[in-house]
């Protein structure tokens, strides 16, 4: 297995499921060479609908497709396509329109870029929504268990995808389940929650834990919505030390649904990485390194995070 | 128009919805007349006129679609639709009460028959349009209406829309089961659209989109009907209707004035309406009452939320 780019994943993944069912259509905004619908589209000239630079539109249309039986893959960088929020919540979540949204060029990773077109909010927008499940995979194979996951859930479902290539990190044999985190690498020191983009740098972060002692427990979060509890609380209970290490912003995000979960069911010292502020156009690993998104970056973190709680009790303690 | 229904009845329809919308709005105490009493005839006209629908069966996968986009005028919905047959009419005083499926504004949810949630305005022709795609795509013959408000077309999601239906699915494909009705009342809730944010030239702008329009009279129901049977008739492409209407029609003081978009009627204002939308004068209305005992239920319903 090769490094690929979530977004090429589900781009033949999309071409391998549309020869088998003649429900599922592809709907772009302009950008289906960016989400990698075009080979679809080549294939299927007649369910692949560009509708050109309108995203509102082709959400409404793509609410409307699935309300008539088809199942729509409505295309656009995340930001993009969460941009049109008010769309989203109405005529697709309350709707409960069979919608699969699927947002490409997620978080800082764009890098040069920059801001405008980094879907760094996307998530802290689509989990206010009650009914749509958030999947981010990792790697390739993932990817293509999320899509034909997609295929079979009946309901809105949002999937995030990246524009950079990924490291494979899903174990032999994985099976993608709605709801269910997977632990890459076993540890009883402090649980590394990661998603997406930012699982193999945590994976690597772990390496260089080992380096120094830590035994670093490392959770992949595809499942941003429903978050795996069960599995989260269990790890957090063992290591009593969690970090969330995600490409987006601090607020909202799969560190926001972790802290939901610590602070109200295990309160447990949680650290979450993420993007401060906004995103800038840069180099994608310069980018990575500025908000300790890189492997350094996590590893340091944990140092860090660990020695605080170690040196400080009593009335030392932070925020005390 | 459906066999076993004419203009005359169509219109006896429409006048005892009327009533409904203002009695559902007096129980509510909120809620929006105006648009309401502006769309009900287009509604009567396709519900029991046109449409292929059947209330035992509300998710028939070949009924006829009607996506109600103004939302807020749901009120003239719920009473088409109870009339209809998908709900009982006793029920239509349960609107925006908690637990209702009668919302303040459609859930498909909710209530079955209801298409798609609408009111955030600006979005239901663009649902209305995916509707009819997919339709095509799996072969059925049903037809998608959507009814636009003229206050809501300043949104430019509809624009989006605009463009994209007259082009989306030709050649094999074109979207000839889309017809789209525009209740052009002329009055938003902060005032007249001329003032606010003037939409003129609407039919020229719709053709230069690349609609074939048609404008009527949107309270006559053969004019609506006939429309109609030209956009059933068309051939490569959806349909446009500029229905020109009236604000609040039916009630001399609701009629042409923005103060009623968004307002119920009190319960003696909803009587004194009940008894115009019915055309009987204030000296006959004790005499009539008595003629009409379910009328005069109805009006000491009225009465009693008076007193509460």
């Amino acid at each position: 297995m090769t490094t690929k780019a979530s977004r090429a994943a589900f781009g033949e993944a999309l071409l391998e499921l549309g020869a088998r069912d003649e429900r599922i259509v592809t709907l772009d905004a302009d950008l289906s060479k960016s989400t990698m619908t075009i080979a679809f589209a080549r294939a299927h000239r007649d369910r692949a609908f560009n509708v050109g630079i309108a995203e509102s539109n082709m959400l409404g249309i793509g609410a409307g497709l699935a309300l008539a039986g088809r199942i729509p893959f409505v295309c656009s960088f995340a930001c993009f396509l969460v941009g049109r929020f008010e769309t989203i919540r109405v005529s697709i979540a309350y709707t409960n329109a069979n919608v699969k949204l699927v947002g490409t060029h997620a978080g800082i990773a764009i890098g040069e870029d920059g801001y405008s077109q980094m879907g760094i909010e996307d998530i802290a927008c689509i989990r206010a929504l009650p009914n749509v499940p958030i999947v981010q995979p990792a790697d390739e194979v993932e990817t293509k268990q999320a899509v034909a996951y997609a295929v079979e859930h009946e309901g809105p479902l949002y999937l995030r995808l990246t524009r950079q290539a990924l490291e494979p990190v899903s174990p032999p044999g994985y099976r993608f389940q709605l709801g269910k985190s997977v632990v890459l690498r076993p540890g009883n020191d402090v649980t590394l929650i990661a998603s997406g983009g930012t699982v193999f740098n945590s994976l690597q972060a772990a390496d260089r834990l080992q380096a120094g002692g830590i035994k670093a427990e490392v959770i992949n979060a595809a499942c941003i919505k429903p978050l795996d509890e069960e599995l989260i609380l269990a790890s957090a209970g063992k290591t009593g030390h969690v970090l969330t290490i995600e490409d987006h912003s601090l607020a909202g995000g799969l560190g926001g649904a972790v802290a939901e979960l610590l602070g109200e069911v295990l309160p447990t010292p949680l650290k979450r990485l993420g993007v401060h502020g906004f995103g800038e156009s840069g180099d994608p690993k310069a980018l990575y390194a500025k908000h300790g998104l890189h492997p350094a970056g996590i590893a340091d973190s944990v140092t860090k995070f660990l020695d605080r709680r170690g040196n400080c009790t009593g009335s030392n303690m932070p925020g005390s | 128009m459906k066999p076993g229904i004419d203009a005359a009845g169509l219109e006896a329809i429409a006048r005892a919805c009327r009533v409904q919308i203002i009695r559902m709005l007096a129980h509510a105490g909120s809620g929006h007349p105006g648009g309401s009493l502006s769309v009900i005839d287009l509604l009567v006209t396709l519900v029991f006129g046109r449409l292929r629908l059947d209330p035992e069966r509300p998710h028939w996968p070949d009924r006829d679609r009607l996506i109600l986009s103004k939302g807020h005028a749901v009120p003239a919905l719920y009473a088409v639709m109870a009339r209809a047959g998908f709900f009982p009419e006793d029920r239509l005083v349960t609107l925006r009460k908690l637990g209702s499926p009668l919302q303040g504004h459609p859930d498909r949810l909710a209530l079955p028959g209801i298409e798609a949630a609408t009111g955030s305005l600006g979005q239901g022709l663009s649902v209305a349009i995916g509707m009819a795609l997919g339709l095509r795509l799996g072969g059925s013959a049903a037809r998608v209406y959507c009814i636009l408000g003229d206050g809501e077309i300043q949104e430019g999601q509809v624009w989006e829309a605009a463009m994209s239906a007259p082009r989306l699915g030709r050649p094999d494909r074109a979207l000839h089961n889309l017809c789209v009705i525009l209740d052009e009342n002329r009055i938003q809730l902060d005032g007249f659209v001329k003032q606010i944010m003037d939409l003129e030239p609407v039919v020229e702008k719709w053709r230069s989109f690349g609609w074939p329009v048609m404008e009527i009279d949107g309270h006559d129901v053969r004019q609506i009907d006939k429309a109609l049977d030209q956009a059933e008739a068309a051939v490569g492409g959806p349909t446009f209707i500029v229905a020109h209407t009236v604000k609040g029609k039916g009630v001399s003081f609701m009629e042409g004035d923005p103060e009623w978009h968004g307002k119920a009627p009190k319960p003696a204002e909803a009587i004194r309406a009940i008894r115009e939308i019915l055309g009987v004068s204030e000296g006959g209305w004790d005499e009539h009452l008595k003629r009409d005992p379910a009328l005069s239920v109805l009006v000491a319903e009225l009465s009693s939320l008076e007193k509460r």
